[in-house]
């Protein structure tokens, strides 16, 4: 299994942002994402992750092998923690829902509900919601924000078990998660140097 | 997909959710019309199947920008376009489990707020019938609706706009089945003209959703 991404371009709001990029990522690899505000981590990995067409270049991954995890986590205030991930787990196929509150350190509050949860808590269980889609790429956006140390250091943990496991991470993040075998990607570089406006097809391809 | 609609579900019964809000506006409206009309039982058995229609229409309007605007603000829907369902998928289970809490529990509170209509008693069967048969299309085309104004901050009012004159054959036929039924005469055309637009857009309007939101997501 691998991610090869080659010649990509990526646009945000009709502006190119990112151009000439081309890696590639083998099972068992981490790459990090570096880059000042606005460069475009966000876009890119939305790009990855199929949110958004890219503007040019190809990726090429294998089908249904790729989860998402953005600024929101995607959780209902009104569900308990045991609940949200049971969701996710089925939307998937089934997960080890147990495993992945243990992981993550949420089985004390398993019964308790997204609403009460801290800023903390929350990005903890959207993060072991990861670990139920059982897709070996993780492609994440700033995953540690408002993480307290001890919580950096349990998702570096389930990272590295994740790339022991055969799988891949892909990290926007500006802070160290103790993956020192993660290869750093900084996408300074290839930022567009023409950005041009690209014609703003928006609702007129859903009727190509 | 049937998690899916568990999900949906659970969530409009819990504190907080859509169930009651449609609900509740239907019985208003029954309640009130009466009142605003005046006690004259012949006016308010002419007006019934109207009303009622245009009751459940309104109800079924109020709670259509849930269906994918609180998704979209937490991120469920970026999360659920990169999960093994299909979009349309998402948008057929979302409509339907739309359906369940507003149009079906429409359909079943109808015959009480009938009797405070002074509908004709030929006419009960027939509005349980046709809302049966044409609240599906609304839920549907509601969602459909939702879709195109998915991101909007304050999509409410364009949704509204969007979506009503797309209501308009549904109320038309809807009120005719009962209109007809109540008076004792063929129901037959306008009832499957207005299945027919359900079927329709059942069939049809979930890729249509499903592209609307795969350009809203970018």
């Amino acid at each position: 299994m691998e991610l090869v991404v080659t010649d990509l371009a990526v646009e945000r709001g009709g502006l190119t942002v990112l151009e000439r990029l081309s890696f590639r990522l083998a099972a068992g690899e981490a790459l990090i994402l570096r880059g000042p505000n606005g460069v475009g981590k966000t876009t890119l990995l939305r790009t990855l992750a199929g949110l958004q067409p890219a503007v040019q270049g190809t990726i090429s991954l294998p089908a249904e092998s790729l989860t998402y995890g953005a600024h929101a986590d995607g959780l209902k205030a009104v569900l308990t923690v045991r609940e949200n991930l049971e969701f996710w787990a089925a939307i998937h196929g089934g997960g080890d829902v147990a495993r992945a509150m243990a992981d993550m350190n949420l089985t004390d509050l398993a019964d308790r509900r997204a609403a009460n949860l801290s800023a903390g808590q929350k990005r903890r269980l959207g993060l072991a919601r990861l670990l139920v889609t059982g897709r070996p790429i993780w492609v994440l956006d700033e995953p540690t924000v408002s993480l307290d140390q001890a919580s950096v250091a349990l998702f570096g943990a389930v990272v590295r078990a994740h790339l022991t496991g055969g799988g891949m991470a892909l990290l926007a993040t500006h802070i160290d998660l103790g993956l020192p075998e993660a290869r750093v990607l900084d996408l300074g570089p290839f930022r567009a140097t023409s950005p041009q406006i690209s014609s703003g097809r928006g609702f007129d391809e859903a009727f190509a | 997909m049937m998690s899916l609609l568990v999900r949906d579900l659970r969530l409009a019964f819990r504190a907080g959710g859509g169930f009651g809000l449609g609900l509740a506006f239907f019985l208003l409206v029954a309640v009130l019309v009466p009142l605003g009309v005046g006690p004259e039982g012949s006016t308010l058995a002419k007006i019934a199947p109207g009303i009622l229609w245009v009751g459940a229409l309104l109800a079924c309007l109020l709670s259509l920008d849930r269906i994918f605007a609180l998704d979209f603000e937490d991120g469920s829907l970026d999360l659920l376009a990169t999960s093994p369902i299909p979009m349309e998928g998402v948008v057929a289970v979302k409509a339907l489990a739309h359906w369940l809490v507003t149009g079906l529990a429409l359909t079943l509170v109808s015959p009480v707020l009938g009797v405070l209509m002074n509908l004709p008693p030929a006419g009960f069967f027939w509005l349980v019938a046709s809302l049966l048969a044409g609240t599906p299309a609304l839920s549907v085309i509601g969602a459909f609706g939702a879709a195109l104004t998915v991101g909007v901050k304050r999509g409410g009012l364009l949704l509204s706009l969007l979506v009503l004159p797309l209501y308009v054959p549904t109320l038309i036929f809807g009120a005719e089945v009962v209109k007809r039924g109540a008076q004792g005469a063929e129901v037959g055309t306008p009832l499957l003209l207005l299945a027919g637009i359900t079927a329709g857009s059942v069939a049809l309007l979930p890729f249509a959703a499903a592209a609307a939101i795969r350009v809203n997501l970018r």
